[in-house]
């Protein structure tokens, strides 16, 4: 841990920065789209929009423990916000990968009007045949000149209606071995060649979206990082992925159990010795794996977001899981009713929405997107435990010879 | 709630490694599977390198005591450690219980007593089951911030002793662990329907040692007849004052169990991720099975799990928090159940070997199984939760 009054001293200055800050942009004076644009911008140009960035790309190169304190701060003064939720992607993943692999140029092109909201994001990996094994993706791109033509299908890609960037992972090489053949692109979704279909999902609406890419044209200064170093940009990525889907809930009974532990205190009459063991054990489970993702975070101050994240990722859904089926038991007839099955596009996705049923339904993808809890073991097991790797017949011959 | 600090501060990697490398040293593994058949001769001399040599016997006296001045941070380290070793020595009952108690108590005598403990002189034991829980879901009422419960269990009755003369005890206390190397005794005896608390010569006192499940803390039934006695508290003025005392040396004691549960995982976790990274069958090394894989990788997971759950409870003890009913109750119901785990999955996973004698697997099922029931059960814990976090159970 850095020296005690070296940390106060980072807070202090904090603190006069986002005064200084606020005394020049009254966020009162905020009234309009526009106004709100302006503010979002300037507070970017502080360096106080995520202050573990660098500076000049929005942060102030500092720890990601400080970001709280200044969050707090804007909002506590009626500023308004980035609306973190509607960018989900943009923020948690593409964004840490375009500052770890990005030129300064990309970086100055594409963080700000990420951060501000201006411009939205989703993530163009997984396939029909590239799920879990993701390094076998066969979207393809083919350069020309100075751009690169791409024909491919993508799939369970959230948000991808409304996003007007994508992180894109394609094959640039079939004559590789298949995780180096790829190249980690930043493509445009306003391009006439993308056409996002809705897929259907398990609780009768759609929030992912099957994505089909037709002669897509991404120039090469869209490419992140080299060509054939995509798997190792797109492994960074995922690391991300993990760590936002597993680690949000810092305040106890947030998530899940804050939902059936309330429907438990307002609902005596449902109550029954067996349900409150399983409750008191799961109570126990989410405030621990509360902790351990407290205790990763403040590991994750000293440093990069490593594979111990995904432990607490399976712990995460394994949990919700587990809560969500104990919330339809305790309410019993109520239980058996669904709130509608009509198709819609949701605007925001909250696991702990609407009821108890699309609850249990919603949680059982929490074990299989952001990597599958099965394939987190064999990650846990391997890179953490030194364990050997799973046989792969794949690895070391070239892509267009490998079976699929 | 506070945003504890969950990691390991330099001065406590530098105590772990002093601490590990004495044990590596001084408690081979073959020596701890021989107390099991009856040769102690490891245990004194061990608990004096530790105690004396290293000074933690007063690892939490205050200097001005003769003590080192460390927090429960600290101890929960030393804890680890003596779990990972299994090491057959009363910390936990003397350094950590005793010690609370007496410094919780406060009175001359606690001083001169706590002073005496700090130097390595003595070694003293807190005269209560080591099943006893700081406090019952019945008795949850006194648990700061938990809802008041109904009337005191018959179970929860502090002390199984009496004061029948001025200074004189008689009663029998059964399953005590520390007792046996102990020379000093803290004895909560009941005088007129309130706890007191009182100092016994262990030489006056009848402790007969119990053939345990766990030999590395091989436990005693205490009779006392007639016993002479020293009040330590024993003020009609102040009559909560002793079970306040003892309630807060059981604390300390199940909120630091957490973190030797966690030095047992943690011995599971990495000796049969060694093994099955050596052992091979089918022509391939086991530890390549997927189904195995698995397991160990859930159980990375738990354990940690337990090192936050352990961390936590240990940084809310050492600053006081208001939070610290709740953590050491989180930390005794997680912990105590995934050392059990991690146990039995490094047995199981050792296949034959586990099973053996020679191997040293068995000491940390023992240990881990002793440790689950040891402050209460995880259930009792999960119980006392309950009234805790405002979740009762069903109307009866």
């Amino acid at each position: 841990m850095a020296d005690e009054h070296a940390i106060e001293a980072i807070h202090a200055d904090l603190r006069t920065r986002v005064r200084t800050f606020l005394a020049d942009h009254d966020p009162a004076g905020v009234r309009t789209d526009a106004d709100r644009l302006e503010f979002l911008r300037s507070r970017y140009d502080a360096g106080l929009a995520w202050v573990a960035f660098p500076v000049g790309h929005g942060g102030l190169g500092l720890g990601q423990s400080y970001q709280s304190e200044v969050d707090a701060s804007f909002a506590a003064a009626g500023a308004p916000d980035n609306r973190p939720h509607a960018n989900g992607i943009g923020l948690g993943m593409a964004a840490p990968t375009i500052a770890a692999f990005g030129t300064e140029e990309q970086k100055r092109r594409y963080l700000r009007p990420l951060w501000t909201g201006e411009e939205i994001w989703c993530q163009l990996f997984s396939e029909p045949g590239a799920g879990s094994d993701l390094a076998n993706v066969a979207t393809r791109a083919v350069r020309d000149g100075d751009t690169w033509i791409v024909n491919g299908q993508k799939v369970w890609t959230s948000g991808a209606h409304h996003s007007d960037l994508a992180i894109l992972v394609a094959r640039t090489d079939i004559d590789l071995p298949k995780h180096r053949g790829l190249t980690y692109f930043l493509c445009d979704m306003h391009d006439p060649g993308v056409d996002v279909r809705p897929l259907r999902q398990i609780t009768g609406e759609a929030e992912f979206n099957e994505v089909f890419l037709t002669d897509v044209r991404i120039p090469d200064s869209q490419r992140l990082g080299a060509v054939g170093d995509g798997w190792r940009v797109a492994t960074g990525t995922l690391n991300n992925e993990r760590v936002s889907i597993g680690g949000k809930a810092t305040v106890r009974e947030a998530g899940m159990i804050g939902v059936v532990a309330d429907t438990w205190r307002v609902r005596p009459e449902l109550r029954t010795p067996e349900l409150h063991d399983r409750l008191m054990k799961l109570w126990v489970e989410a405030e621990v794996a509360r902790l351990t993702g407290r205790r990763l975070a403040q590991k994750l101050a000293q440093g990069q977001p490593g594979p111990e994240g995904s432990a607490i990722k399976l712990a995460f859904a394994r949990i919700n899981q587990q809560l969500s089926g104990l919330e339809l038991e305790l309410l019993g007839e109520e239980g058996l009713r669904y709130s509608d099955w009509t198709m819609v596009r949701p605007e925001r996705v909250e696991f702990t929405a609407r009821d108890a049923g699309y609850r249990y339904l919603r949680a059982k993808g929490n074990s299989i997107e952001g990597g599958t809890s099965e394939i987190l073991r064999n990650i846990l097991a391997e890179r953490v435990l030194g364990l050997p790797g799973e046989p792969r017949v794949d690895k070391d011959v070239p892509w267009k010879d490998t079976a699929r | 709630m506070t945003d504890l600090d969950l990691l390991y501060s330099e001065v406590e990697e530098d105590l772990r490694s002093t601490v590990r490398d004495l044990l590596a040293d001084r408690c081979p593994p073959a020596a701890v599977i021989a107390v099991y058949d009856g040769d102690r001769t490891l245990v004194d001399p061990l608990w004096q390198a530790l105690a004396v040599d290293l000074g933690l016997a007063g690892l939490l006296v205050p200097e001005d005591r003769g003590g080192a001045g460390a927090s429960a941070r600290e101890a929960a380290v030393v804890l680890e450690e003596l779990g990972r070793a299994a090491a057959p020595v009363p910390f936990l009952t003397s350094a950590v219980v005793a010690t609370t108690v007496l410094l919780a108590a406060g009175s001359d005598l606690a001083a001169t007593l706590t002073a005496s403990l700090a130097a390595g002189e003595r070694t003293a034991v807190l005269v209560v089951p080591f099943t006893a829980a700081p406090f019952t879901a019945a008795s949850g009422a006194e648990a700061p911030g938990a809802e008041a419960s109904g009337a005191e269990a018959p179970g929860a009755r502090l002390a199984a002793v009496d004061v029948v003369g001025p200074h004189t005890l008689t009663g029998t206390v059964t399953t005590v662990a520390g007792a046996l190397e102990a020379d000093l005794l803290l004895v909560p005896a009941y005088r007129d329907g309130r706890v007191t608390l009182y100092a016994v010569d262990a030489a006056l006192v009848d402790r007969r040692p119990v053939v345990s499940f766990d030999m590395t803390r091989q436990l005693a039934d205490v009779h006392l007849l007639d016993v002479e006695a020293t009040p330590v508290l024993d003020d009609p003025d102040d009559p909560g004052a002793a079970e306040r005392a003892i309630r807060a040396g059981l604390t300390a004691g199940t909120a630091l169990l957490a973190s030797e549960q966690l030095g047992v995982a943690s011995w599971c976790l990495d000796e049969t991720v060694k093994y099955l990274r050596t052992r091979r069958q089918f022509g391939r090394v086991v530890g390549g099975f997927q189904a195995l894989k698995h397991r160990l990788a859930d159980l990375y997971a738990g354990v940690e799990s337990a090192a936050a759950a352990a961390r936590y409870a240990a940084a809310a003890l050492a600053s006081g928090d208001p939070d610290l009913a709740v953590a050491t109750s989180v930390a005794a119901a997680f912990c105590g159940d995934l050392a059990v785990v991690a146990a039995e999955e490094a047995v199981q996973l050792h296949g034959g070997i586990g099973m053996t004698w020679e191997y040293p697997a068995h000491l940390y099922l023992k240990k881990a199984k002793a440790d689950q029931i040891a402050f209460g059960t995880p259930g009792a814990h999960r119980a006392l939760l309950a009234s805790l976090v405002h979740l009762p159970g069903a109307p009866h």
